[in-house]
């Protein structure tokens, strides 16, 4: 049985394109071969910056013969029904056979596909692959059509047995598929033949080329590791970089060089990320300092002078961008030492969006919402205010200017420079967490205020001016700000009700205030806010007690507010919703507990969605909620009928059945304690409390006749049902559960 | 990098190795285009001629200019006057990648001892409509030459593609040269009677434009003059194909395009100043797009585009 061998010869593809290729090459055409009749033993995939390789083994010679009968008509049909049958089996009529049927005597149409040679097979498919490869993007080339991730230069493509190797023929654009291939770009461009996949690998070899990207890998891994151990060092590990360094040469050559010592007082992230940004350097570090003092780079080649020339042009690179670092560095810790009043000035005059004004009003509102919020979560407000103040005070530094990805750290480096409280360091940093659903979550009080008013200030702002995500768009990342905002919230426990900081902040967005009566205004209108907590209340007694002497704005917002604020918070429970599926809450589950008060207060919410939830994984939990459905529609529909409410409380002296009874001491017993545990927001308490009924109503509905034709014991029965319903529905509203 | 009796001994020496290496290979050596830009790209033997059939090939130095890169000639590498190298070649030839190895040999970069490597990168300009695929090519970790396959210019697809190689030649030369400040380096052969360094030539210019780039230029004169090109461009390309004096069939992309340079550049002088905010910033790239887009359409019905009357000869064939 054959291998095919196949290698796909072009420019530098990008070293983040290469494995995921490699994989399609092998998805794509195994998959075509096997869907033609070729089955193999095995398939391999390579990777190099220049090429993908595809090795097959024990591949079908050729593939199989297909025999198919198919059933024609009879052979007393119409002439023209027999020739449209031959037409589409493809056979003529000396060809047919006829067979006995029930129906009488029918034709069969005995069709062969004869087997196919493998080369044929592999060349059809290598051209449909080439043709329709899924690179991420890709171009044209010269005067060509053909598109590849960078110009294709030369595809061989052999199968071989023991007689040999022998070149599919095969032509794509004006490539000649063939048996050879080149070596490394400088250390072996000769252009050489191959016999087979081992032949090839080793040859490859020899031309300073390792095919597998795994083995590149782990030989810089090895040969970094062993350099810095020889010099008492470690290397810092970067998995990311590593693969993308070994997709960068064919034939790695691992260097270490010094860091110039005029550097080493640089913060080690900024060296690691200056060094791995620009330069695509592994740092390298001192155990015993923890200080960043060397790096390690990669080369394509060995050189005559050992790499001399090599890591001496690259350390003038790095000495060259150090250098911009250590300026940046110095001129930043320079504004920082005397406050970072420059920066904060300078955030005055850098546009946040053009509705929502600078960056300098943004700091502004968060603070404002940071004190806010501090009391509720038990923050300092005097540090939460100070702490959102220069939060984003190193944007203006030249440092995060040139590492854009170094924001809120170097803000930490520079507040602690400026003599601030280590908790305002702290929350410089940690206010943009959490970034992504693994990102971690800030703990710290003051950091917790900032976090949360920076992501409700964005919020409330987009909202404010409607440029909400739509669809798959969501340019300002406000489906992550509301994760944010969920995953403080959660993790840290807090209580506080979203509608009123969401209230508040809304306002700050929509107003500014003309003159010193209408700055007293929206203080007190935000005071009523916090006081009342909702806020078209708050507005209400406002414009009652001023009487239509207020600024224009007024009744504007009190118009407009509630329904942004109504929307933002619908948008922020359906991403609950989300979060609350990984973690196997059924949405329907949190229907049941959004439709219930204080839903705003995600800690509440949540603590109920889970009680719920654990609750109907219980028996007793299925089978009450059953039980409740059935209460609950037979309830509504009698009222339905009979155009009343049974909500006057059932009388126990109108019992007849003992399970009547049994039920009624039921409800007697779990009502207080649900209503305790209630008020404790004890969900689980509340809920097992309920499961006690499970029994009794089971009972009920077994062995009571709710329909008696006694009126009174009717209704009697009918107000006990009610009775269920409102104890079930204290705690969430069952009647969103589905099943 | 160690020098070699080969290695070049000055800045100008580096330019005109190019210049004949790129001419050997039979290139156009074209002159830098008589207006301020941003880059290389813009000169219109690059944005224009890389549309349309006919194939091309040209190299030149072109002065590019960055307001906000200014330093008052005291950063060691950044300059808001620099040169760069431009090579484009329509179709693309397919031993492109070899040829521009040979470019760098050709400039005394000895193969055998440095470490080349083309690393993805991406190019798109923004104000150009215009983007590709290719890579920035690496000597020894520093960023020595772009590299792209053009695949749309001014909206339009590029059939064929062009190949198109840009040096930053400042950079490229205090490499070559072992020359770690810009000013220091030799700008003529240092044995010359009148040696000149990158300083004495530029030192006081790089000053003089920072000052007036980011204090001095007048916003309001700036910005008008930004109206001005961006109606004079829309002006020129709404007249009638042909000419009413002398019948011909003139469409004046160029005098079009002119107008769309300048006020790129007059975009990047008021981005200079700080009177641009982040959300006006993408409407003056669009405006100016814009106008690239129009040019670009105007360039393909003309005769270096590629355009044919349908009852003339093709230019091919007349040739």
């Amino acid at each position: 049985m054959p291998d095919l061998l196949i290698e796909l010869f072009s420019e530098e593809i990008p070293a983040r394109m290469q494995a995921r290729a490699a994989e399609d090459l092998k998805a794509r055409m195994t998959d075509a071969l096997v869907e033609a009749g070729l089955t193999y033993g095995g398939a391999a995939a390579f990777h190099t910056p220049r090429r993908l390789t595809l090795a097959v083994e024990g591949l079908l010679a050729e593939s199989p013969t297909l025999r198919e009968e198919r059933k024609g008509p009879r052979t007393d049909a119409p002439e023209k029904a027999i020739e449209g049958f031959l037409r589409g089996a493809g056979v003529a009529r000396e060809d047919l056979k006829v067979q006995d049927d029930k129906k009488g005597q029918v034709y069969i149409a005995v069709i062969e596909r004869p087997g196919r040679p493998a080369a044929e097979i592999v060349a059809e498919a290598l051209e449909s692959v080439i043709r329709n490869f899924p690179w991420p993007k890709s171009m044209r080339w010269g005067s060509g059509s053909l598109k590849w991730v960078r110009p294709l230069h030369s595809i061989l493509c052999i199968l071989t047995t023991e007689a040999g190797a022998e070149v599919v023929p095969l032509e794509v654009d004006g490539i000649n598929a063939g048996a050879t291939t080149a070596g490394h770009r400088f250390m072996a461009p000769a252009r050489f033949s191959v016999m087979n996949f081992e032949d090839y690998a080793s040859k490859l070899k020899r031309s300073h080329v390792v095919l597998d990207a795994a083995e590149r890998a782990e030989h810089i891994w090895q040969d970094a590791t062993n350099m810095a151990f020889a010099a008492g060092l470690e290397v810092v590990e970067d998995r990311g970089l590593l693969a993308e360094v070994a997709g960068l040469v064919e034939w790695p050559v691992v260097l270490m060089g010094e860091i110039g010592s005029e550097f080493l007082g640089l913060p080690p992230e900024v060296l690691q990320t200056s060094m791995r940004e620009h330069q695509k350097f592994f740092s390298v570090r001192n155990p015993k300092t923890g200080r960043i003092e060397r790096f390690i780079t990669v080369a394509n080649r060995e050189t005559t002078d050992n790499g001399a020339t090599i890591l001496a042009g690259n350390r003038k690179v790095l000495t060259a961008r150090l250098s911009d670092a250590r300026f940046f560095w110095d001129n930043d810790l320079r504004v920082a030492k005397v406050g970072m009043q420059t920066w904060t000035q300078a955030l005055e005059s850098v546009t946040f969006h053009n509705k929502l004004g600078s960056q300098g009003d943004r700091v502004a509102r968060i603070a404002a919402l940071a004190r806010d919020i501090a009391p509720l979560i038990g923050a300092d407000p005097e540090l939460a205010e100070q702490a959102a103040l220069v939060a984003k005070a190193d944007l203006s530094s030249e440092m995060v200017y040139e590492f854009p990805e170094l924001q809120g750290l170097m803000g930490r480096y520079y507040a602690e420079a400026a003599g601030l409280p280590a908790e305002v360091a702290a929350a410089a940093q940690e206010h943009y967490s959490p970034l992504g659903p693994s990102d971690d979550v800030p703990t710290a009080p003051v950091s917790v205020a900032v976090a949360l008013a920076d992501k409700i200030d964005t919020l409330t702002g987009f909202w404010a001016i409607d440029e909400k995500p739509t669809g798959s768009k969501d340019p300002f990342a406000l489906r992550r700000a509301a994760l944010g905002v969920i995953r403080l919230v959660l993790t840290n426990g807090l209580r506080l009700s979203l509608d009123r900081v969401n209230d508040a902040q809304i306002l700050r967005h929509e107003i500014s205030p003309a003159g010193a009566g209408e700055r007293d205004l929206l203080d007190e209108l935000l005071r009523e806010i916090a006081r009342h907590g909702v806020f078209g209340a708050a507005a209400r007694s406002i414009i009652d007690r001023i009487e239509g002497n207020g600024p224009d704005w007024l009744g504007r917002v009190a118009e407009h507010n509630p329904t942004v604020s109504d929307d933002l918070r619908g948008f922020i429970h359906d991403r609950l919703k989300v979060h609350l599926r990984d973690e196997g809450i059924r949405h329907d589950v949190i229907d049941a507990c959004l439709a219930m008060p204080g839903n705003c207060d995600l800690t509440l919410l949540v603590n109920r969605a889970r009680a719920l939830s654990g609750f109907l994984g219980t028996d007793d939990g299925e089978n009450l909620v059953q039980g409740f459905k059935r209460a609950n529609n037979i309830l509504s529909q009698a009222e339905e009928k009979d155009g009343v409410s049974y909500e006057f409380g059932a009388d126990r002296k109108f019992a007849e059945h003992p399970a009547e009874v049994a039920l009624f001491d039921a409800l007697d017993a779990a009502r207080p304690v649900i209503d305790k545990a209630m008020a404790a927001e004890d969900f689980a308490a509340a809920m097992e409390a309920m499961a006690s009924l499970r029994a009794p109503i089971d009972a009920f509905f077994t062995e009571v006749q709710v329909n008696s034709d006694n009126a009174v014991v009717r209704r009697n029965r009918l107000n006990l049902l009610s009775t269920i319903r409102t104890t079930c529905l204290a705690v969430a509203d069952l009647t969103k559960l589905e099943g | 990098m160690p020098a070699t009796a080969d290695t070049p001994r000055s800045f100008q020496e580096i330019i005109l190795r190019l210049q004949t290496y790129w001419a050997s290979k039979g290139c156009a050596i074209l002159q830098p285009y008589d207006m301020e830009v941003g880059a290389g790209t813009f000169h219109p033997g690059t944005t224009l001629r890389s549309l349309g059939s006919r194939p091309w090939a040209a190299a030149y130095v072109q002065p590019s200019r960055r307001p906000t890169d200014g330093r008052y000639g005291e950063n060691p590498n950044r300059l808001q006057h620099y040169y760069q190298y431009q090579v484009l070649i329509k179709p693309s030839p397919p031993d492109l990648q070899e040829l521009y190895l040979g470019s760098l040999e050709a400039i005394g970069v000895d193969m055998a001892l440095h470490d080349i490597r083309f690393v993805e990168d991406d190019w798109e300009s923004p104000t150009l409509g215009a983007w590709g695929l290719g890579w920035e090519v690496w000597c020894d970790g520093m960023e020595v030459s772009q590299f792209t396959y053009f695949q749309q210019v001014g909206g339009h697809d590029c059939t064929p593609v062009s190949g198109e190689l840009t040096y930053g030649l400042e950079r490229l030369a205090m490499y070559v040269l072992g020359v770690d400040h810009v000013m220091d380096m030799p700008f003529n052969d240092p044995q010359a009677p009148i040696a000149l360094s990158y300083g004495d030539v530029f030192r006081q210019t790089e000053e003089e434009y920072s000052r007036w780039n980011f204090d001095v230029a007048n916003t309001d004169v700036l910005l008008k003059h930004f109206e001005e090109a961006e109606a004079e461009c829309e002006a020129i390309l709404a007249q009638e194909a042909v000419d009413p004096k002398t019948g011909k069939r003139i469409v004046m992309a160029h005098p079009a395009y002119d107008q769309c340079i300048k006020a790129s550049h007059l975009f990047n002088l008021l981005d200079a100043r700080g009177v641009i905010s982040v959300t006006e910033r993408q409407a003056y790239i669009g405006r100016v797009r814009a106008l690239a887009k129009k040019c670009a359409d105007a360039f393909v019905t003309t005769g270096a585009g590629g355009w044919q009357a349908e009852d003339q000869p093709a230019d091919g064939a007349r040739a």
